[in-house]
């Protein structure tokens, strides 16, 4: 493995940085500052497929923009980790920006500007999430992405959006504050510098003679401080960030904000600490068995949840810990199981918002049970619903049936047949929650005053503009079922290594 | 006395200037007439002042830990009291920085400043002479005329261009800095009485004897604390700040709370360094109970500038943690987080004026939802609030990650406590944000949709002058959040000789450091019965 020094790797963080600020400076030029929004995203993606055939090389790119404090910089370095998790988000954020057209526009939103700022940035700081070469830079822009989505959180301005926000921004910088700032101090006082480990997963930066006591005490603290990743108990922050509009709710708070949470997480688990330790105090165990009660209660609650963003704010809290789960359970193939999972949980988590928004805007339903008749009247939209749920539960050939695989293996390599068992009732309660949306628009009776419509909701073109956007979705995550070599050969070159 | 000395080699007396042209832009000024003609001519004499300054950060010498600049004549020599200024790293960016906000202090007055132009313009200039006298004095004499020099102009400021109260806030900051400062000057004169010398380095390398030690440690550590100001003697600042006009709430936060801290720096730390082993648990106690009290008052206030100078509180706290870990990064840090305070807090405190020039009210919930009128200005407002609660990114982390480091490589229970206080910070903070930006939930949002002069005001956004003023700190903000090596470099030499001066002043035996304590406590006996 080559690390090759370039200074390239800053434009990905920095595309979607500029085109904020020309969507702030075109505000008042509606057409304009929508196509630029577009075309940053489709930018931002191109930069980093570029980055791909060195990756898929097994060579890293690295820059070190600017230096605090010796082991403390501004540093990005982008490996196999961090391009799975850059492509799947700048990829999203071009359907997301053509899907945020339609809705925004259909639903008359105001301040839509405010709006496409704080989108782009997020998404740029998601990009500097992934890039990021230590620990710092995680903690940077981890922080951009809570400080430049509690706008879009309370985008409404109502008491609802208001309540949200603030419990939103409480959770995350609560949690950054009291546990994850104290994490970065210790880990700098016992190592001495804050560089990732992102040559040797099974290595970290701890040294040997690291006290045990206090690399307990430091991951315990990176655990609970990275709370985008939904881990219950620090989960609630989720359900009320759904308040947000749909086109936050479906990327941000389905792959940006949480997926850097989890990403965050992995990052900190692989190339901080290194598997060889969390292995021997026994930390990789003891994290898997605490997540799978975050994915069986998740699920749980979705069940209870008749309102459909609700649902997914909660399945989303279960898949999540998937990833987790998979990261902690740390063979080779449940770590791929879990990394693969940032891929076909966003594809497919998107899908179903999308959907979820779609139908908001055309029909005006939220609730699950109004929703009988309309596969008839949205069939594009419902039949991508419905194979993005049959993703979640895991059923071949859709993307989340490569997860339960690998997952289910390493559960199978760890003769551990407890987690298998959390695999498989979870799977079975995918399939409650989801299953049931699907049949209902399907085959389930219209509403009394829907009786009799038959015309299609998906012909106007602001509608198109969203259904376009979710039926591509929906295929990826056919396709990367089928097909998932792209994804399993970077992942392999950080789990051989 | 070369041992500690370098003279001055600039084809000109850098330091003496500096304290000399804004005392001549003063008596000047007296002979102005206009209220314009006396502004621009004050503030030109700020801009010349902070231009003159400028070699001191390019021609400084970072290989050296002696004090640099140095003019030296004699004065007195009966007494041996000479007239010697010079800066070493700790002192020389605490003169840029009072040299470099002066200017702002002028500028953002402009409007706010409607009574008595002249008398102010006097009052500032005298002012900047004095802060700079205090930072640049290398004599204990000149730094006490100094160090009394700031309080007669402080106090006009408050008591002439302050708000309701200001009679009660000028006479309370008086009396607790002025009582604050008799200690140190009894202790000056102590020390000369046991050295016959005034010359600081001379004080720093005689080696005291413990009790002696204790008791200038008290004595100094006193009037710092007030400075400063730590829990119990904060009181003060809270009224001083909401009374104070923006001038004046400026120049306390970003110059005058620092000398505190440079006071523990320059006397303390080095003239008894054994005491102050000895004294480092109350200390530390001191400040992890000013940073969480200070989050917390600052987290319950409805008063924009009564919740800047809380959290003043708390900052101050996490400076004099630093200060007595005792540790290079913890010293750093300290001295790195009084120049971020300076920047962030003088900067907010600027905003504060601004609102309060539209709105004529410092309630949170008078000045709320102004994200639709003013955009400029909650952008500034964001950026200096995150700031002020140690975003990554921005100036206050990394004084703040570096005393945390300090704390944690140290004494780890300090450094879990004072996480406590960062988290206090950002609570405060994005409430104020949020409130001021945003929510108009309290029912008081009086402008609502009739942008303007209905209610009396206008709620136009930042003009040339004030953007100006914000724009130039904001440089800051992200130069020292992101490259603070040159900060750094600059501090590290006299960092180190001071640790290296308390480390060969502690090296006293234990059984000396036990027994003396304990004759140190019978002395106080013995004082105590006299006394009655």
């Amino acid at each position: 493995m080559n690390t090759i020094i370039t200074s390239k790797i800053v434009i990905t963080t920095m595309i979607p940085m500029i085109t904020g600020l020309l969507v702030m400076l075109t505000g008042k030029k509606e057409n304009l500052r929508d196509s630029l929004s577009t075309i940053g995203a489709i930018l931002t993606f191109a930069s980093v497929l570029s980055f791909l055939p060195v990756i898929q090389a097994g060579d890293q790119l690295q820059y070190t923009l600017f230096e605090l404090y010796p082991g403390v910089s501004v540093k990005l370095n982008l490996d196999p980790l961090g391009v799975i998790f850059a492509l799947v988000a700048s990829f999203l954020w071009i359907l997301a920006s053509l899907y945020c057209v339609g809705y925004m526009r259909g639903l008359e939103e105001h301040a839509q500007t405010r709006f496409y700022v704080c989108y782009a940035v997020s998404v740029g700081a998601a990009m500097g999430a992934a890039f990021s070469g230590n620990l710092f830079t995680l903690y940077l822009f981890y922080e951009i992405v809570s400080i430049f989505t509690y706008p879009l959180v309370m985008h409404h301005q109502d008491e609802e959006g208001y309540a949200g926000a603030k419990k939103y921004i409480i959770y995350l910088m609560f949690t950054s504050k009291a546990f994850l700032l104290p994490a970065m101090v210790i880990i700098y006082v016992v190592c001495g510098t804050l560089d990732f480990n992102s040559a040797n997963i099974a290595q970290g930066i701890f040294p040997a003679d690291a006290d045990r006591y206090v690399v307990v005490a430091a991951y315990l603290l990176c655990l609970f401080g990275f709370a985008k990743a939904g881990i219950m108990p620090l989960h609630n922050w989720l359900p009320d960030a759904m308040v947000a509009p749909t086109p936050v709710s479906a990327l941000l708070h389905a792959v940006v904000v949480v997926k850097v949470g989890v990403f965050s997480i992995s990052r900190v688990m692989l190339s901080i600490f290194g598997t060889n330790i969390l292995n021997e105090t026994g930390l990789g165990l003891m994290t898997a068995y605490f997540v799978s009660f975050t994915i069986l209660i998740a699920s749980v609650i979705a069940l209870t949840k008749t309102n459909l963003k609700a649902r997914l704010a909660y399945s989303t809290v279960s898949q999540l810990s998937y990833i987790v789960l998979g990261v902690a359970m740390l063979t080779p193939n449940s770590i791929t199981g879990g990394l693969i999972h940032i891929a076909n949980h966003a594809f497919a988590k998107i899908t179903l918002f999308f959907a979820a928004g779609c139908i908001f805007v055309a029909s005006g339903k939220k609730d699950i049970s109004e929703m009988g008749g309309l596969g008839k009247r949205m069939p594009w939209t419902m039949v991508a619903f419905g194979l993005a749920s049959l993703g979640m539960i895991g059923v071949p050939p859709v993307g989340g049936f490569v997860t339960k695989w690998y997952l289910a293996l390493g559960t199978i390599d760890l003769h551990n047949w407890i987690l298998l068992c959390v695999l498989l009732t979870s799977s079975l309660l995918n399939a409650g929650y989801f299953v049931p949306v699907v049949l209902k628009a399907f085959f389930g009776k219209p509403l009394p005053e829907d009786e009799g419509l038959t015309s299609s909701l998906e012909s106007q073109p602001l509608i198109m503009f969203m259904v376009v956007p979710l039926v591509i979705t929906g295929a990826i995550s056919v396709l990367i079922g089928v097909y998932p070599t792209l994804f399993l050969d970077l992942i392999n070159l950080l789990v051989k290594s | 006395m070369e041992n500690y000395l370098i003279l001055n080699t600039l084809n000109f007396p850098i330091l003496s200037l500096l304290l000399i042209v804004p005392v001549i832009g003063a008596i000047v000024a007296m002979f102005l007439r206009g209220d314009t003609v006396i502004k621009f001519w004050s503030l030109a004499v700020t801009l010349v002042t902070a231009f003159i300054s400028l070699p001191l950060w390019s021609n400084f010498d970072q290989a050296t830990a002696k004090y640099q600049f140095v003019e030296l004549r004699h004065w007195f020599p009966a007494l041996n009291l000479n007239y010697v200024v010079g800066v070493d790293g700790i002192s020389v960016l605490l003169v840029l920085l009072t040299t470099l906000v002066m200017p702002l202090c002028v500028l953002c007055s402009w409007t706010y400043i409607k009574t008595r132009w002249k008398e102010f313009a006097v009052v500032t200039l005298l002012m900047e002479t004095a802060m700079i006298g205090v930072f640049v004095s290398l004599n204990t004499v000149l730094f006490w005329i100094f160090w009394e020099g700031m309080l007669v102009p402080m106090y006009l400021i408050i008591a002439i261009w302050g708000g309701e109260r200001k009679d009660y806030a000028s006479i309370k900051f008086f009396i607790y800095t002025f009582a604050g400062s008799i200690f140190l000057l009894v202790s000056i004169v102590a020390m000369y009485i046991k050295t016959g010398t005034f010359f600081i380095p001379e004080l720093m390398a005689f080696e005291f004897t413990f009790s002696f030690q204790v008791w200038i440690f008290l004595a100094c550590a006193l009037g710092f604390a007030i400075k400063m100001p730590m829990f119990p003697f904060h009181t003060w600042l809270p009224a001083a700040h909401v009374e104070a006009p923006v001038a004046g709430s400026v120049i306390l936060a970003s110059i005058l709370l620092k000398m505190g801290g440079y006071g523990f720096l320059r006397f303390c730390l080095p003239m008894a360094p054994t005491a102050t082993l000895y004294f480092v648990p109350l200390l530390l106690i001191m400040s992890l109970v000013s940073i969480i009290v200070g989050g917390y008052l600052a987290l319950g206030q409805t008063d924009i500038k009564k919740l800047i100078a809380y959290s003043s509180v708390g900052h101050m706290g996490f400076v004099t943690l630093g200060i007595f870990l005792l540790n290079d990064a913890g010293i750093k840090g300290a001295m790195l987080q009084m120049i971020n305070h300076g920047v962030t807090t003088g900067a907010l405190f600027i905003l504060i004026g601004i609102i309060y020039e539209r709105t004529h009210s410092r309630e949170i919930a008078d000045n709320s939802k102004l994200g639709m009128f003013m955009p400029i200005y909650v952008t500034f407002l964001g950026i200096f609030s995150l700031s002020s609660l140690a975003f990554p990114g921005t100036n206050s982390f990394v004084g703040e990650f570096l005393v945390l480091y300090g704390a944690f490589d140290k004494y780890p229970l300090v450094g879990a406590i004072s996480i406590l206080g960062a988290v206090l910070a950002a609570a405060y903070m994005l409430r104020l944000m949020q409130k001021m930006v945003w929510d108009d939930s309290d029912g008081h949002a009086h402008h609502g949709d009739d942008h303007g002069d209905k209610g009396g005001h206008t709620l136009f956004d930042c003009n040339f002058r004030e953007f100006i003023q914000l724009a130039f700190l904001t440089v800051f903000v992200f130069w020292i959040g992101l490259h603070p090596t040159p900060l750094l470099d600059m501090m590290d030499s006299s960092v180190a000789h001071l640790l290296q001066q308390i480390d060969a002043g502690s090296v006293l035996p234990e059984a000396v450091h036990h027994g003396e304590s304990h004759a140190l406590l019978e002395n106080a006996g013995t004082w105590i019965k006299n006394l009655f």
